[in-house]
């Protein structure tokens, strides 16, 4: 049965590679990182087993393995690769083999949403081909091994080479592939130290309760705000909800619940469009792109964020208390 | 209550500010929210490692990276570009907008996956929007290509962001369920999904208007400057 555990040591082997290779190359630094790191994939099962039996130490070194890494991070810097091809090889490349180059870049959605859809329908002698919990993610590793094997073939070159320019491009995104890891952790770490419940409380002294908009403002503002702190909707939710949506809005001035919980929700949406917190939506992708300002992606969503805010806002003022 | 938690968040907002390593920011305010919160270092150790390796699954899309790689350097960019300058009637605000549309209609099925800055927006969506920019400007300089980058990579979060809510199995419908029913009041997922539709279409005209004007402005940039050769 393929499971999402077999997709984590495929990253691990994937980070050890370019851990070993930086090595050799005598980034010290950059080695260390993506060796660390690496390690983490490798053994995350064994850590959350140990966990859940009652044995803390694995956890502990894990989380003195993310305190290394992140000591580490700010000496990463930018190395030049020597690019593989030049510009014009590329272009001869590219004329030569045409669409075919499209096939193994189209394989990895075409696969991943094969298994999205029938994953689960897929049986070998009575036993499922995949396992249920985070099958589309599965899907997405699997595809990415058969559209490398797929644009090895289109392009006569072996797969190491494949390595050999994802190790290049991983590089260049450097320390922002930990962030949304970190932010993940942080948010959890948040909420187990009362950071929410402590801002919920501070609110609840400012706020005129009886006045239905201002509450609903201070909801919608709050979820914003949180997401941008948090960079995730999904923490600020409970907390919001918890603070003004339920005792507040629901019990006392009558509002709809489904109403309130959904655009509540894509206020907190709008946030994440809004914060370096959300790394792996906004600073991941500018890296990923090579822009030479991580708040490039921020830039240009901004505004859009913002209007939709603004309309979500509408509405739900028009909506929720009818 | 505590409020020195609080400080915390205080950390975020300085350091960012700051420009300090952004990793080393939130490691920072992570340990010092839950050492103001009376977490002991063993402790916060384990909930630091423990969070950290539960969410491994937002790093899966390095295994895209070779594959990307790979097609690169045997010239995807290059193809795509010159593909999109023969498709006459493509214009970058229709590219754009119809990604939008599919990526919407796409998350709207649960398949937010399938799409994405590694998946789709680097090995396709953005060279072909720079073709598609250069045949309105022919010239585009870095910070161009940068913002338009910075463009199809804001249309791809977009179009996942607020179509994704209107899937009922989709982890934020879910979220909300299982919070009202901790508290007692019963609601089917799908009655949840629905009120997300408002928004999403919302939002699809919000980006399409502002893909448009993007457009526009190239177009006008590009006016100006045949004018100016022209005078």
């Amino acid at each position: 049965m393929l499971r999402i555990e077999y997709a984590y040591w495929l990253i691990a082997a994937f980070l050890l590679y370019t851990g070993l290779r930086n090595l050799r190359e005598r980034h010290g630094w950059h080695a260390a990182f993506w060796l660390v790191l690496g390690v983490l994939f490798g053994t995350g099962d064994y850590v959350l087993a140990q966990q859940a039996a009652g044995n803390a130490l694995p956890a502990q070194l894990a989380g003195a393995g993310v305190i290394v890494l992140a000591l580490l991070a700010p000496r990463l810097r930018r190395h030049a690769h020597v690019e593989g091809n030049s510009a014009e090889q590329r272009l001869q490349s590219a004329i030569r083999l045409g669409h075919r180059l499209f096939v193994p870049a189209l394989l990895i959605p075409l696969v991943t949403l094969l298994v999205a859809l029938f994953g689960a329908h897929l049986f070998i002698a009575g036993h499922a081909v995949f396992a249920t919990a985070q099958m589309t993610l599965t899907g997405l590793a699997l595809a990415c091994l058969v559209a490398l094997f797929a644009a090895a073939q289109v392009a006569h070159a072996p797969m190491h080479d494949g390595l050999a320019e994802g190790r290049r491009l991983l590089d260049a995104i450097g320390w922002a592939t930990l962030l949304p890891l970190l932010l993940a952790a942080l948010g959890e770490v948040f909420t187990q130290s009362g950071v929410g419940a402590a801002i919920t409380a501070l609110a609840g002294t400012f706020l005129p309760t009886g006045s239905a908009f201002a509450c609903l403002l201070a909801f919608a503002l709050g979820m914003v705000l949180f997401t941008v702190i948090m960079g995730n909707a999904f923490a600020a939710f409970p907390v919001m909800m918890a603070g003004i949506g339920l005792p507040l809005l629901i019990h006392r001035h009558g509002a709809n619940p489904a109403i309130l919980g959904s655009m509540g929700m894509l206020c907190g949406y709008c946030g994440t469009l809004l914060t370096p917190m959300a790394a792996d939506f906004n600073l991941v992708p500018a890296a990923l792109l090579e822009l030479r300002s991580p708040y490039g992606v921020m830039r240009a969503q901004a505004w859009s964020a913002l209007w939709i805010l603004a309309t979500t806002f509408m509405l739900m003022w028009l909506l929720v208390f009818r | 209550m505590n409020y020195w938690p609080l400080l915390g968040v205080a950390v975020i907002v300085v350091g960012f500010l700051l420009r300090f390593n952004p990793v080393l920011v939130v490691v920072t305010a992570a340990i010092s929210s839950a050492m103001l919160a009376g977490f002991t270092v063993p402790a916060l150790l384990a909930l630091l490692g423990k969070s950290f390796v539960s969410s491994r699954m937002l790093l899966i899309f390095v295994l895209t990276l070779p594959v990307i790689g790979l097609l690169e350097r045997a010239g995807l960019r290059e193809h795509a570009q010159r593909w999109m300058n023969h498709l006459h009637g493509l214009t970058l605000a229709r590219l754009l907008i119809g990604y939008l549309l599919l990526r919407q209609l796409l998350a709207m099925l649960g398949l937010t996956g399938v799409a994405g800055p590694a998946q789709t927006v680097r090995p396709l969506l953005a060279p072909m929007g720079e073709a598609a920019a250069e045949k309105i400007l022919p010239t585009l300089d870095d910070a161009d290509r940068d913002e338009l980058r910075a463009v199809a990579a804001a249309t791809d979060n977009m179009g996942r962001f607020f179509g994704e809510d209107v899937f009922v199995a989709v982890g934020g419908v879910l979220l909300i369920q299982a919070f009202y029913v901790q508290h007692g009041i019963e609601l089917t997922p799908l009655s949840i999904a629905l009120w997300a539709l408002p928004t999403a279409i919302a939002a699809f005209v919000i980006q399409s208007v502002r893909i448009w004007l993007y457009q526009r402005r190239l177009q006008r940039r590009a006016a100006d400057a045949s004018t100016e050769s022209a005078g």
